[in-house]
């Protein structure tokens, strides 16, 4: 066929295309199994039941039973092979349901994944990545609420991922495929359904770095997962309020970027550190702690802590709202690193997020 | 500990080509675990050797035995009482010594210690100190043979502590569950730590429990090193036509203490000494010599090329230069390119 005639063509804008923190956790994992034979994914109810939150609904018709693995319920000894399979040349991505249940398993990470590299001076890296749900919000109780992802950068040998945005959802487990270091992946439970705009232009992202989520030059939020959208929403509670908030999401919960943390705090003078997690050896206690080592000439203020309140879960609704990090708190402890009393009408409960009860376990 | 309803190894149909070189080589094989260790007591005893040391000593003949049924391609997975498996495996002594020296020609760098050798190239997975640890990791090596349809073995040493560890019993069912390409060798020595096995196992016939996983599953005699590679090269032979994981509890004894800090107060002297009656070592030497294949002067030329052998490990450990303090965090991760932000 010939060309009769050229068209100029006009360019347009690739369009930003609507999606959930579920369905993009799904493509990321659907994207390493097609590139990659070595991908497995193990776990739970991972494939005939489609993944306990659906995010791998669909992948067992796709790629069969071998590689779409449903496990016994055995934390231990499938987390436990999931290492040995990484050992051997494979590339296993192994679910948890939750991260209360990874404690059955704490022995096979701890013992195994994190030290095996340097118990060995170097020989056995464990390529393994391991996701799990955390997070409270959806009356589940003490057994399936809890924010455990600190103990986990507590521990050196392991990195620590907390996807907060579609973007991250989509883009963070390639690399953490890539490392060669067992990574582990915690997704807020609240955040499955949260929708939106995946960016035209989204691409690969690194593991390595916080972002910051919205300039400000007043306070630093600093957060992760579940909490990132109530540090915003504080923000926008803050900035009615002449107050102009920066909010700096760590993704990676370790190794912690200092540095990004740093130069914001060296901005805006002023640190909330907003984390789900217990106060009482938090993450937030060693960001914290951090800020006071490496910036306290910076500091015009206290650093503030907005965690969960030190007490099990509770189901109902009104008690476990009490005791999860809410926006008015965040607005409350900015107002008070800026010297600023709170006003008594500033708590706006119309303003606090809606607490996702969807979307939780089936 | 008596029991009749295990089904015990049956003999294979063709006896393996038992030549006297090969019984020889079984022979040197347990003695240098047996002198190894003996040496690693007096070097513990002059501080040399530092941290938890748990010996072997009574127990060559399973290390030995099994790994005649495995090839290099297969992996091994153990215990924190690896000494034996480690040498058995190829792991070379000195490699061995300078670990426990904590020197920087350690087969772990000297990050590892007595309890956790590794050598990566000879498949040997350590060298891990959590009772039951290994069990998971080992399913794991299996299933990855299964999946990329490698025709490996993968073998794991446990004690009959391990028993007692939901990881047994999680390792277990799956392996069995997905057919997995798994060894499991259970070292019954009687004892979990200072708990003697009645006291520590509601039914102390650990191959009927583990028959019951669906596992072909026998016991055998763990201080005739002939009964432990009959055994293991049925076992291994079962595992490589695809018929599923296989477990063989080897009914042996440790002659010393659990570790070098236990001062053994649980177990009678009569006991012990009933036991050693049953030496893997000097039993086979015996047999050997009531043969004519082994005489005074071979043994002898033979214990002093070990005793070479060793010494020469000692002195290499010695003269080894240790990791510089500035390598501490060396190996906790990989090194990594920077990535995007």
């Amino acid at each position: 066929m010939t060309a009769t005639h050229t068209r100029t063509a006009v360019p347009t804008a690739p369009a930003d295309r609507k999606t959930t923190y579920r369905e993009a956790m799904r493509e990321a994992l659907r994207e390493a199994l097609r590139t990659d034979e070595r991908v497995f994914l193990m776990g739970e109810d991972v494939g005939r039941y489609g993944g306990c939150f659906g995010v791998s609904l669909g992948l067992l018709e796709e790629f069969g039973p071998e590689r779409i693995r449903d496990a016994p319920l055995s934390e231990s000894a499938f987390v436990g092979a999931g290492i040995g399979a990484a050992l051997a040349g494979m590339r296993p991505i192994v679910e948890i349901m939750t991260v209360n249940f990874s404690l059955l398993a704490l022995d096979q990470i701890l013992n195994n994944a994190a030290t095996l590299l340097h118990m060995s001076g170097g020989q056995l890296p464990v390529p393994i990545v391991i996701r799990m749900t955390t997070g409270a919000g959806r009356q589940l109780a003490a057994q399936h609420s809890h924010s455990l992802e600190g103990w986990y950068a507590h521990i050196p040998g392991l990195r620590v991922l907390a996807p907060a945005t579609l973007t991250d959802a989509r883009y963070m487990l390639a690399p953490a495929l890539a490392d060669p270091d067992p990574v582990l992946i915690f997704e807020h439970g609240s955040l499955y359904n949260a929708s939106g705009e995946l960016p035209a232009d989204a691409g690969p992202v690194g593991i390595d770095h916080a972002a910051v989520r919205r300039a400000g030059t007043d306070v630093s939020l600093i957060t992760y997962g579940g909490s990132l959208p109530k540090a915003l929403a504080a923000a926008d509670d803050l900035a009615g309020g002449g107050i102009s908030a920066e909010v700096v999401d760590l993704r990676t919960l370790r190794p912690l970027d200092d540095a990004t943390i740093g130069d914001s705090v060296a901005r805006t003078h002023r640190a909330v550190v907003v984390d789900e997690g217990w106060r009482s050896g938090s993450l937030a206690a060693e960001i914290s702690a951090r800020l006071t080592e490496q910036h306290f000439y910076d500091l015009d203020a206290p650093v503030e802590r907005v965690c969960s309140a030190e007490v099990p879960m509770p189901y109902a609704r009104r008690l476990e709202e009490a005791a999860l990090p809410q926006v008015h708190g965040i607005v409350a402890a900015a107002h008070r690193t800026v010297g600023d009393p709170m006003p008594a009408s500033g708590t706006d409960e119309a303003k606090r997020l809606p607490v996702h009860r969807e979307g939780g376990l089936r | 500990m008596s029991t009749t309803r295990t089904p015990r190894a049956p003999r294979p149909a063709t006896r393996p080509n038992r030549q006297a070189a090969h019984r020889l080589a079984l022979l040197e094989s347990m003695l240098r675990v047996r002198r190894f260790e003996e040496r690693c007591v007096e070097l513990y005893s002059a501080a040399r050797i530092r941290g938890f040391m748990h010996l072997y000593i009574g127990e060559e003949a399973v290390a030995v035995g099994v790994n005649e049924a495995l090839t290099a391609d297969d992996a091994v997975v153990s215990t924190y009482r690896e000494h034996g498996h480690a040498l058995a495996r190829g792991v070379p002594a000195e490699a061995i010594m300078a670990e426990m020296f904590g020197r920087v020609t350690g087969c772990s760098r000297g990050r590892g210690g007595s309890m956790h050798l590794f050598d990566a190239g000879r498949r040997f997975y350590g060298g891990n100190a959590i009772v039951g640890g290994g069990l998971p990791l080992a399913a794991g090596l299996a299933l990855a043979d299964r999946m990329t349809e490698r025709n490996r073995v993968t073998c794991c040493f446990f004690g009959d502590g391990a028993f007692a560890e939901g990881e047994f019993h999680e390792t277990a069912n799956l392996a069995a569950l997905w057919g997995l390409p798994l060894l499991l060798v259970c070292e019954n020595n009687l004892y979990a730590m200072g708990t003697a096995l009645a006291r520590h196992q509601a039914q102390t016939d650990l191959a009927l429990r583990a028959a019951g996983y669906g596992m072909v599953s026998w016991a055998v005699d763990g201080m005739d090193v002939f009964a432990v590679e009959d055994a293991a090269r049925r076992a291994a032979e079962g595992v490589r036509a695809g018929t599923g994981p296989h477990f063989l509890e080897m009914r042996t004894y440790r002659f010393r203490a659990h570790s070098m800090y236990d001062s053994d107060r649980y177990r009678d002297k009569a006991e012990i000494e009933h036991w050693k009656e049953r030496d893997p070592v000097e039993g086979l030497a015996r047999r050997l010599r009531e043969a004519n294949e082994l005489t005074d002067k071979a043994r002898s030329a033979l214990e002093d090329r070990l005793a070479t052998e060793i010494d020469g490990a000692v002195a290499a450990a010695e003269r080894a230069a240790e990791e510089p303090v500035e390598d501490l965090l060396k190996y906790v991760t990989s090194p990594v390119e920077a990535s995007p932000p």
